[in-house]
């Protein structure tokens, strides 16, 4: 236990002084795969732990996005108003939208989380009166907590970081809690947890809620470093990349979304920059991913050697 | 009153688009547990296909067979070769599809390029027919008579004969149609070459009415997701009234509420979910 935390403060750390070494690009970059890297390991409480595969969830970083952007652009509010209602409009609807979502389960589960997600998307994209249509919001600003500019893009990192941490901390922390516990139970053995007079449908409820919550956290750091925001943010391709990064990284575990969006993030960024067919690409690794290593890399890499080269599990 | 006539038959060709779309989705969802991600894409590559054809100086129906063809052997080969790999793991199945979405997607855009390619009605259906003093747009009574001659091919099919009584039978009870000696294996294929063959038949007959573009796979299957829903997964009677409800709000909405026809299209799903989980037609609860 003590080994483990000294790593934790030591990858900390390294994480800590990085920016220093590198240019502005690339902790650009570091903040975006520890958006993503939220985002992931929020859609992970409910896909990884709960069972619940979600095909809508960048509903929630899209909402609190849009909605920090549209307060801000539409009534000049700061950002210290902005962030809270954004979070709670977020995880309000993300309550709403689980309620409904979880009438049903297993793939009518997931194909009305798509089916959701798309009435956002609808909203983001088609009500141009009301978000600006396909032009996005633009001209947003990032706040500057206790006078910390975060322009600064190694501000923005550390930032970034702080938060990083305490959602990931707090997640593990939720996982790792006796209702974490009866949530991994209500995957497993949903009608044994049922009979043990467990309230499964209200521990998926609870997680749904957690999870928006979470997206709405990386929505908002989203909406803070690209000051921009463009309905491609809600399409379903943007739910897609976020399971992706669980599924690729290993749904169900910590680690898993994390290695997952380090993953995704470099590739988007690295491979979109030479070919325009990051579509296919994103196809191609989730076939890859699905059908080879469905446990994810960690796991998957260990089976595939085992598989070829042999050698004891 | 010509708009309500007009527009009353628009949301019907509609409509029955919606049901050659989905009425697929359905069975292939009813028989084999799996939610087809990319039935949109089956959709646009049979409106695609049909486009080409068309270019190449053919008639309308022979660009609606060819479609059919390639698209029913496109869901066959998927089937067959990455859906069977993942037999029983439903999750695994969904996200293949939706893999090959993507691929799909970005592989109609090398192909055909991201502009819209419009897909022509026939010359003799172009012409408006006049009637009771009304004006009708011909072809989309023609897309009217066809959705509705293959509901009912349909129906014969699933009623009458001895496929559709073992797909049936699949539907009700998978592993009790197996123990009967029902070609468990050999009648998903059928199902979902069938069902992908209706998208792509679907896809030619919209083409008037939607042209082939990028994107409309991403169109469509929110449309089928919604129409499957609410109908009741696994219910044909199901899918063809809810194509007919979507269609109408659909259409409607569009003319007179613009900005919002796409968030109205979504509250019957709501509504219904909110109140009969099952959907309206529905028995079983997946």
């Amino acid at each position: 236990m003590m080994k483990q935390s000294l790593i934790y403060v030591g990858l900390i750390l390294v994480l800590m002084i990085l920016p220093i070494f590198f240019g502005e690009y690339y902790v650009n970059l570091g903040s975006q795969i520890m958006i993503a890297a939220i985002f992931a390991a929020s859609l992970n409480l409910l896909v990884g732990y709960g069972g619940l595969t979600s095909l809508g969830h960048a509903t929630y970083l899209g909402l609190s996005a849009y909605a920090s952007a549209w307060l801000f652009s539409r009534y000049g509010m700061s950002h210290a108003y902005t962030a809270p209602i954004a979070l709670i409009f977020t995880t309000f609807v993300g309550a709403i939208f689980g309620w409904i979502s979880l009438r049903a389960s297993g793939l009518s589960f997931l194909m009305l989380t798509l089916a959701l997600s798309q009435i956002i998307w609808g909203i983001g994209y088609r009500w141009v009166d009301l978000t600006n249509g396909d032009n996005g919001i633009s001209g947003l600003t990032r706040p500057t907590p206790f006078g910390i500019n975060l322009e600064n893009s190694n501000n923005f990192y550390w930032f970034c970081l702080l938060i990083t941490i305490l959602c990931l901390f707090f997640i593990a922390r939720v996982v790792n809690s006796p209702f974490g516990a009866s949530l991994k139970g209500t995957r497993d053995q949903d009608k044994r947890m049922s009979a043990l007079g467990y309230n499964v449908w209200k521990i998926r409820w609870i997680t749904f809620v957690l999870a928006s919550f979470f997206g709405a956290v990386s929505g908002l750091l989203y909406i803070y470093l690209n000051k921009y925001i463009h309905p491609s943010v809600i399409s379903i391709t943007s739910s897609a990349e976020a399971l992706l990064c669980v599924i690729a990284g290993g749904a169900g575990t910590l680690a898993g979304p994390i290695l997952g969006s380090i993953l995704i993030v470099l590739l988007k960024n690295y491979v979109s920059g030479f070919v325009e067919r990051w579509n296919m690409l994103l196809g191609i690794i989730f076939l890859f991913i699905v059908i080879f290593m469905p446990a994810g890399m960690g796991p998957g890499f260990s089976q595939i050697k085992k598989r070829w080269f042999g050698g004891k599990p | 009153m010509q708009f309500w006539v007009i527009q009353t038959l628009n949301s019907l060709a509609l409509g029955g688009l919606l049901f050659m779309l989905s009425s697929g989705f359905a069975l292939i969802f009813g028989l084999m547990r799996i939610a087809n991600l990319t039935h949109g894409s089956l959709f646009m590559i049979g409106a695609y296909v049909a486009a080409s054809v068309l270019r190449g100086g053919y008639s309308l129906v022979v660009a609606a067979l060819v479609a059919m063809v390639v698209v029913g052997l496109l869901g066959a080969v998927i089937e067959r070769f990455i859906l069977r790999s993942l037999s029983g793991n439903s999750q695994g199945q969904v996200l293949a599809t939706l893999g090959l979405s993507f691929i799909a997607a970005d592989a109609c855009l090398m192909i055909w390029g991201g502009d819209p390619i419009p897909i022509n009605a026939p010359e003799m259906l172009r012409a408006p027919l006049q009637m009771f003093g009304f004006t009708f747009p011909t072809y989309r009574l023609v897309v009217l008579g066809i959705s509705m001659i293959s509901a009912l091919l349909l129906y014969l099919l699933m009623e009458r004969t001895r496929l559709g009584a073992m797909i049936r039978a699949g539907v009700d009870d998978m592993q009790m149609a197996r123990a009967v000696g029902i070609p468990a294996s050999q009648l998903f294929t059928i199902v979902f070459s069938l069902g992908a063959l209706l998208a792509g038949l679907g896809g030619t007959v919209g083409g008037p009415m939607l042209n082939a573009y990028p994107g409309l796979d991403a169109d469509m299957l929110p449309l089928a997701l919604i129409v499957v829903i609410l109908g009741g997964v696994g219910s044909l009677v199901g899918t063809f009234v809810a194509s007919f409800i979507i269609g109408f709000i659909y259409t409607f909405g569009i003319a007179l509420v613009p900005d919002l026809a796409y968030v109205i299209l979504f509250l019957p799903m709501v509504l219904v979910i909110a109140f009969r989980p099952s959907g309206l037609f529905g028995s079983i609860r997946a």
